[in-house]
This record gives C-alpha cells, structure tokens and sequence, in this order.
C-alpha cells in the first residue's frame, strides 16, 4: 500500500508558493497537477469506483431502458398531456415554492445573523427541521394540520390540503434549511466596514441594504435557490400525504413514475424519470459553477 | 482530549448499532409469506393466528405467516420484481393474471384450481356516507350532484378502485339503456367530483374518515362496516346503491416460489383453510360474505343484504378484457381525465 | 450559554438605538416576527403536531403503542440497515474528498456534480433504479434468480437504497472544508518523512473530525428516516422488510393513529437529538466546520 503512495509522492512545494490548486488554470493540459500530497490514485480510484457502482450504473440502468424504447415511444410518453402536466406541476410549484424560500430564507437568515433576540440559538436549530424529521412522517403531520379539520386548515378560508397548495407547502417546508444555510455564513461574513461607508457616503438604509449588501449574497442566494428546487422536484414522501393527486391537478411527476411502475408500466417510469434526471443533473452543475465562480469572483477569503 | 472524544463518540456509534441490528435472529422455523391487497389487515391478522394454531394441531410443527398489504396493483408489481410471496391474496383477478403472464411462475388458467373462481369470499361496492346522510346520497346519480364530493382511490393502483370504476359504469350503463358513451360520460361527471385519488383503499379511508374530506366515500362493503367499527357507528352509514358488482378477490398459490421455498404444503393448507369453517367464520366476522355461509356465524351472515350485483365475467368481458380497456395506458380511465 | 462563533460582530441588543449599520427597531421587531411566524407556520407546527398526535389518549397509550413486535423489528432493521450504510459512506466521503480537496485534476467540478447527484435525484427514482437493475424483471434478475441471491425486498435492496440517498452527505462536510484548508499541513509532514497513511491519521482526520461526526449524523438521520427510496424496494414484509418510516405508514393505515404518531415520535426525538449534538457541534466547533456548508 505504502509504495504504491510513495509512487505519487512528488516532492513539496517551496515554501510561500502559492497553493498548487490555484495551478490548474495556468497549465489545463495534464489530467492532473502534480500535488505533494500522495494517494490521489487510491482516493480517486475508489471514489469513482464506489460511485459507479452504487450511483452511476444504477441511474445508467434507468437511462439505458428509456433509451431502449426508441425516440418515438420516449417521445409518445413524454408529451402525453398527464405526463406533461404532472412535470408541469412538479417543476412550477418546486420553483414558487424555492422562491418563497428564497425569500424567507433570506429574511431568516438576516434575522438570525443580524439581530440579537431571546431564543435565537433554538430558532436557529430549529431551521435543519426538514434534514432531520423523515420525510413521511412530515408528510403525515402536514396533512393533519392543514387538513381541513386540522389545527391551520380550519382557520383558513381556502382549502391547503389535498390542492395544489398542499404541495407547495410540503416544498416548503422541505427546501427552508438550504437557502438559509447558504445566505447565513456569507452574511455574517459581510464587511461592516462596507455599510458605515455607504452610509457615511449619505445613502438610506434601504440603499445600503439593496446595493451592497444585497449583491454579496446574490450567488449564496442563487445556490440555496437552487437546491432546494432541485430538492423539491424530486419529492415524494411528504407530498403524497397532502398533494390530492388527480392527475393533471395535483400530481407530481415521482408519483406518476410510482402510479406507472405499479402499473407494469416500466416504459414510461423509465422515460419520466430520465427526464427528471437529466434536469437535476443540469440543476446541480449550475449550482457547481455558480460556487466556482463566485468563488473566483470574490476571491477565497476565509 | 478532542482527538479521544472523538475516537470513542465514533466508535460507541459504529460498534453499538450493529451489535444492536444482531439481536432479532432469523431462526429455523417455516414461513409463508402471504402478499395481500389493502383492507385485508384485520382479515389475515386474525386468520394467520388460526392457521397457525390448526397448522401446529395437524403437523406438530410452529409456522409464521408473513403478510405484507398495499394497493393490490402494487403489491402484483412486486411480486413481479421478485417479492418471494407462497400466496397472493389480491383484490382482483387482473393482478394476478399479470404475476402469471410477467413471471410464468403460476399457470394461465390458476384461477380455475380453486372453487367459486378462487374467490373464498366475495363483496361489493357500497357508499360510505356522514352520520345522517346530510347530502341525501341514495344512488349512484346523486353523486353526480353538484354539491357533492366523492372519495376513491386510484383505479391505476388499487384494486377496490377498480371495482368501484367498474360498478359505476355498470349503473352508467343500465341508466341509459345499454350506452356506453353515455356510461362514460357518467363516469367522467363522476370523477369530477372527486378531490383525493389515494393510492390504496387504506389512504382513501383515512381521507374520508379521518381528515373529513367528502360526502361519499367508495368504498368495499367490508372496509365500510369496519370503518363503522374503528371510527363509531354514530359517525357514518352506509348507503346501499341500487346495483353494485360483485367483487371477486381471488387467492392462489405462487408455483413458481412455493416449490423453490418447499413450502407448497402448507400454502396449499393455507387456502383449504379459507374454505374450510375456520376461514368463512374469520371471512364473515370481518365483513367479507363467504361462498359458503353455512360454515359461518349465522349472525354474521345476516349482516349482509341483499343487492342487484353485475359480475365482471358477465358484464364486462372478465378481467383481461376490461383491465386493458379501462384501465390500462390511454384506457377510458385515462381518458377521462383528459383535461378540456 | 458559549458565544457564537460565527458571529463576526457583537451582537446588537434590540435596545439600542439607531445606528447607520442596522435598521430601526420596529423594522427589527416586525422582521423578527415575520421570520418566527414563517417558521412556525411551516415547521415548527408539524413537529408539534406529531408529538400532540402520539401523547392524544395520554402516556400509557402512548408506550403501550410500543407493545408490537413488529415495530420493534422495525426499529432493529432500521439501526442494521444505517450500520452498513453510514460506514460505507464515510469511508467514500473520506476518500472522495481526500481526492477532491487535496488533488487538482481535470474534470473535478463533473466529478463533484455527480458525487451531489443522488441528494437531487427523486428517492423514486433512487429505488426504481435498483428495480431495474436487481428486480426480477430487470438486467440481472435472471441471473440472481438463478443463483438464489435476493436483493430486492430484502435487507440488500434496503441498504443499497439507503446508502444512494445518503451518499453525498459525508462528502459534502468534507469537501469545502478540506478544500479551504489547504494541504500546507500535509506537506509539512511529509517533509519531515511521514508517510501517506500516517499523514492522513494523524494530520488530515485530526483537522476534519468534527466536520466528520456533523456529516455522520446528517448522513445517520437521514438513512434512518428515509421514505421513498424504500418503499419502492421494500416489499412491506412486516416483522422483516419494515424499516420504521414505512413501519409508521403501516400503523396509520391499520387505523392505528396514536401508534402510527407514537412510532413517528421516535423518528423525530431521533432529529432533534441530531439538532441538538449538531448545535452544540456548531457553537464549540464552528472554525473547524465547514461554513459553506449545505445538503
């Protein structure tokens, strides 16, 4: 094992050079930089293993039996109107629901960066709610509530439960924590200094909030944004609980993938679930560049 | 001291739990594994104990039965994936005919090695109504009433659905002489009215039941008489339609893992016992009429009333016709639900 | 109680008066309450819910729910089932940010997209893909079925399901920290002569360890509370394939309200035990935990 290791050993860079991650972009030509530090082979080797193995050949598994119902069937079942409602509904509640959480988290996040209130700390634990609660069991407890002889759903004059709004409040509930947990730690890291000056320079409050702070937190933003879309899109377990699920109403595209496996329907399954593979997969690489360039935008101070 | 915190929190977590997992060990005894559909829980709970106890009487030896319950078209599904049931006990012969068709692991014609179409009990399709029957719901064309919202589950995985479709269209049918446009159409208008398609006739129970969604809820005449039973008779009643169908949920022994499992034997015992007085007696007492009352509770025979059924052989072509026309992918279910 | 770490600045009593650097107290206060009422509203109140639930015909109802054997199989399965998974996947978590943080290669952010793939793939999918790949019916289902291997709807098809959606968790603690520490460290120690396995111990793990146990915990959560996935490769064998979450479907549906909520219960005593070691992780560790974390 150890000489294996060693064979990658090159030797340590002189000290003050700058770290050999920031060399790739000088010279892209090798596979990889030549780094100090030894096991790459090894880590790597497993890595991409392990992932294949349990990640990549499944999801190939479900792409391949699409595929091999050819373009014309693929194509049948994806513009079949349920079909084409279901992704509708999936993805246009999935992005209000991201974008009340955009907002909210925000707001929460500047709230509890902020300002200094009695239970903060429980308030801030509180927001990994939705990582830590399974999912059925929030499903299950969302229902009871805005049911409409629930504690919420009887004070409210419209129905939430069992509507399209029960799926948008499932959503909610589920993609909270992201927004929050990426604003939060740029927020705290924003140079007070910053605002005094664009107040001292004679801005409002509001100005200084919109046109300093603000676009700071735009990328932070835009990645929280986008997990928890891509996090709502996908989900299953809290929403059958409180979704109606008629078809074209309120059906989401993973329980039409569910209603058309178990129905032996394995075609359309497959062809419904590719497509929504293939927009997470789109989804997170957004994500993964707008972190590489913010990152490269504002330097990486911490 | 952080460096041995640490070691010991991650060892306590690692070692602690698989120790734990150890516990519950899978020792030798024989096991039947018995996939059934939805409202058959309280069914089979109480008939795996008396076959367990005739099963000791006759051979001397202790067996467990398994169940697992779900939509029936589910449960067909995973059976086909390779669920290792000995018996299947589902809501409609169309599911076990797939199993058949998908796996060869039980003849084309199993339906036949069983007395009354494999069925060891039969029931129908009633509406479950609020205390009172405030909307007035007597017949199937009151729930085409504006005002009035219906509870089903979905045909596409749940069989007790699929019998509740079929019923509905059987009095769409008689109502307009024998059209079937005009039978669909009713259908159609029928579920409009429905704000909640579950999954299985559990999630649709619970819906009605417990979240007080609806007026009517679908319902099999046993899932009605025991919601009766679980929520309080001075909650809900039932309503019986002028005609219904007669649902057929059949059982039948998987060849194909029963001689792989070696347990035919006692799966063949397990269905002779559905038959037999001990089952028709559990099948009665749960709300499910026997083929063969007379080995039943005279009392719990006469629960049951007396009602205009059409069968699925008779009226619609049995099941393999009907399952692709109706429910099948673009079948009129699927239709109906076009939107305009 | 400690001092927040993460927060750079002193914290502004709400007392205070203006200052150019933060807004007016009313604006504060009704901000604050805007921000409670939201989370109230969409989270707070379901766990409230479940533990009314569970405590509604009082105490003794509420263990007497825990008298079934199948729950506690249930509960036995669900441990197995995270004690294969989260290993495997601190193990892959370890390596595959040892490669990504330390190293510099071409192809890195592919990688990393794929490594966060299965937090954003539906749990459906997550489960049917083992379907089609173990299933009776799917690529190799005649060839396990022939040599008398079942994967799926028994504990393999749980653990393969449990191990693809918790699979990014440990990575994704890891990687950005790891990346923001740089491999100065490691390359002191191998310049005084340790070699690769013994600079991993005794530098790098050191360094990460508190991010590590946080990305055990999410990961552990997670498995064990996991719905979708599951459910598809169960089978719903009760006493055998059960794990808890559909342990809780199972009673709900049996009618069995207060033992379905009372089940739930444990399920969520479980999250709030991870919320708080996690909190009290973040408040003492904070510098040692990622700070652009997220899942």
């Amino acid at each position: 094992m150890t000489s294996s290791l060693d064979a990658t050993y090159v030797a340590p860079a002189a000290p003050g050079a700058p770290p050999s991650r920031l060399k790739v972009r000088m010279s892209a030509t090798p596979f990889r930089t030549p780094s100090a530090v030894p096991g790459f082979g090894l880590a790597l080797g497993f890595t991409v293993l392990y992932m294949s193995l349990l990640v990549l050949i499944p999801l190939g598994a479900v792409v391949a039996w699409a595929a091999s119902l050819g373009p014309t069937r693929l194509l049948a079942i994806l513009t079949q109107t349920q079909t084409l409602n279901a992704l509708k509904i999936s993805f246009g509640i999935s992005l209000a629901a991201a974008a009340t959480n955009a907002v909210f988290g925000l707001l929460l996040a500047w709230v509890l960066t902020r300002y200094d209130f009695p239970g903060r700390r429980l308030v801030d634990a509180a927001v990994d709610l939705p990582f830590a609660l399974p999912t059925a069991v929030a499903g299950i407890a969302l229902a009871a509530i805005y049911a409409p002889n629930g504690w919420v759903g009887s004070l409210l004059p419209f129905k939430v439960a069992y509507t399209p709004l029960g799926i948008f409040v499932a959503m909610t509930f589920i993609g909270l924590p992201f927004v929050v947990r990426t604003v939060q730690p740029v927020l705290a890291d924003v140079d007070r200094e910053l605002e005094e000056a664009s107040a001292t320079l004679g801005a409002g409050r509001l100005t200084t909030v919109f046109r300093v702070v603000f676009p700071t937190l735009v990328p932070a933003l835009l990645t929280g944004f986008a997990l928890a879309f891509a996090r709502a899109v996908g989900e299953y377990g809290s929403i059958i609980f409180i979704a109606g699920n008629i078809p074209n109403v309120s059906e989401i595209a993973p329980l039409l993938i569910i209603t058309k496996l178990e129905s032996f329907d394995y075609a359309g399954a497959t062809a419904i679930a590719t497509i929504m593979l293939a927009m997470s997969f789109v989804i997170l690489l957004a994500v993964n560049l707008i972190e590489a360039w913010s990152r490269r935008r504002l330097g990486h101070a911490r | 001291m952080h460096r041995r915190t640490f070691t010991r929190a991650l060892t306590a977590l690692v070692l602690a739990v698989p120790l734990a997992a150890t516990a519950p060990g899978a020792f030798a005894q024989t096991t039947l594994t018995n996939v059934s559909y939805d409202p058959t829980r309280e069914l089979y709970k109480e008939f795996n104990a008396a076959f367990a106890k005739s099963w000791k009487a006759e051979t001397g030896e202790d067996i467990r039965v398994q169940v697992s319950h779900g939509g029936s078209g589910k449960q067909a599904r995973s059976v086909i994936d390779g669920l290792n049931a000995d018996v299947v006990t589902l809501a409609l012969a169309a599911d076990i005919d797939a199993i058949a068709k998908a796996t060869g692991k039980l003849p084309a014609d199993w339906q036949k090695r069983l007395p009354h179409n494999s069925s060891p009990y039969t029931s129908t399709i009633v509406f479950l109504v609020r205390k009172g029957n405030p909307k007035g719901v007597k017949d199937w064309n009151d729930l085409v009433k504006p005002d009035v919202q219906v509870i089903t589950p979905n045909p596409k995985t749940s069989g007790g659905a699929r019998w509740n479709y079929l019923a509905a269209w059987a009095y769409g049918r008689e109502a307009n002489g024998g059209d079937e446009a005009k039978a669909k159409a009713f259908v159609a208008e029928l579920f409009k009215r429905v704000p909640v398609l579950d999954t299985g006739a559990r999630g649709s129970t619970t819906t009605f039941a417990q979240r007080g969604l609806g007026d009517v809820l679908l319902a099999w005449e046993n899932e009605a008489y025991l919601s009766l039973k679980e929520f309080g008779e001075d909650k809900f009643d039932i309503v019986f339609p002028s005609i219904s169908i007669l649902a057929e949920p059949p059982v039948a022994i998987v060849d194909g893992n029963v001689d792989k499992n070696g347990t035919r034997k006692a799966a063949e015992a397990y269905l002779k016992l559905l038959y037999a007085k001990e089952g028709q007696t559990i099948a009665a007492k749960n709300f499910y009429r026997p083929v063969s009352p007379d080995l039943a509770d005279k009392a719990d025979v006469d629960r049951f009333q007396k009602l205009k059924l059409v069968t699925i052989d008779g009226d619609f072509g049995g099941w393999g016709k009907a399952q692709s026309e109706h429910f099948g992918d673009g079948g009129t279910f699927d239709q109906i639900y076009k939107p305009n | 109680m400690p001092a927040d770490p993460r927060q750079t600045l002193p914290a502004h009593p709400v007392a205070a008066g203006a200052s150019p650097t933060t807004e007016p107290v009313a604006v504060r206060v009704a901000l604050i309450v805007v921000a409670l009422a939201f989370l109230a509203l969409f989270l707070v109140l379901p766990l409230v819910a479940v533990f009314a639930e569970a405590f509604r015909n009082g105490v003794d109802a509420y263990f007497a729910s825990f008298d079934d054997p199948d729950t506690w199989s249930a509960v036995w399965l669900t441990l197995g089932v995270a004690a294969i998974a989260v290993p495997l996947n601190v193990v892959f978590g370890l390596a595959a940010s040892w490669a990504v943080a330390k190293h510099d290669f071409r192809g890195k952010s592919l990688l990393v997209t794929l490594i966060d793939l299965p937090f954003s793939v539906s749990p459906v999918v997550s489960g049917m893909c083992y379907v089609l790949l173990f299933g009776a019916q799917g690529y190799f289902g005649h060839y396990l079925q022939s040599v008398g291997v079942q994967i799926i709807f028994a504990v393999p098809g749980l653990v393969l399901a449990t191990i693809f959606v918790t699979f990014p968790f440990v990575a994704r603690e890891l990687i950005p920290l790891m990346q923001e520490q740089g491999v100065s460290e490691e390359e002191a120690a191998l310049s005084l002569g340790a070699g690769g396995w013994r600079t991993f111990w005794s530098v790098t793990l050191p360094n990460v360890r508190w991010a590590l146990l946080y990305g055990v915990l999410l990961c552990n959560a997670r498995a064990m509370g996991e719905f979708g996935a599951v459910s598809v490769v169960s089978g719903h064998l009760r006493g055998q394939t059960n794990t808890v979450p559909l342990q809780v479907e199972i009673l709900y549906n049996d009618y069995n309200f207060v033992a379905a909520f009372a089940v739930a219960s444990l399920l969520a005593g479980l999250g709030l035990v991870t919320l708080v070691v996690k909190s009290a992780l973040e408040w003492r560790y904070a510098d040692q935990l990622a700070s652009g974390r997220r899942h």
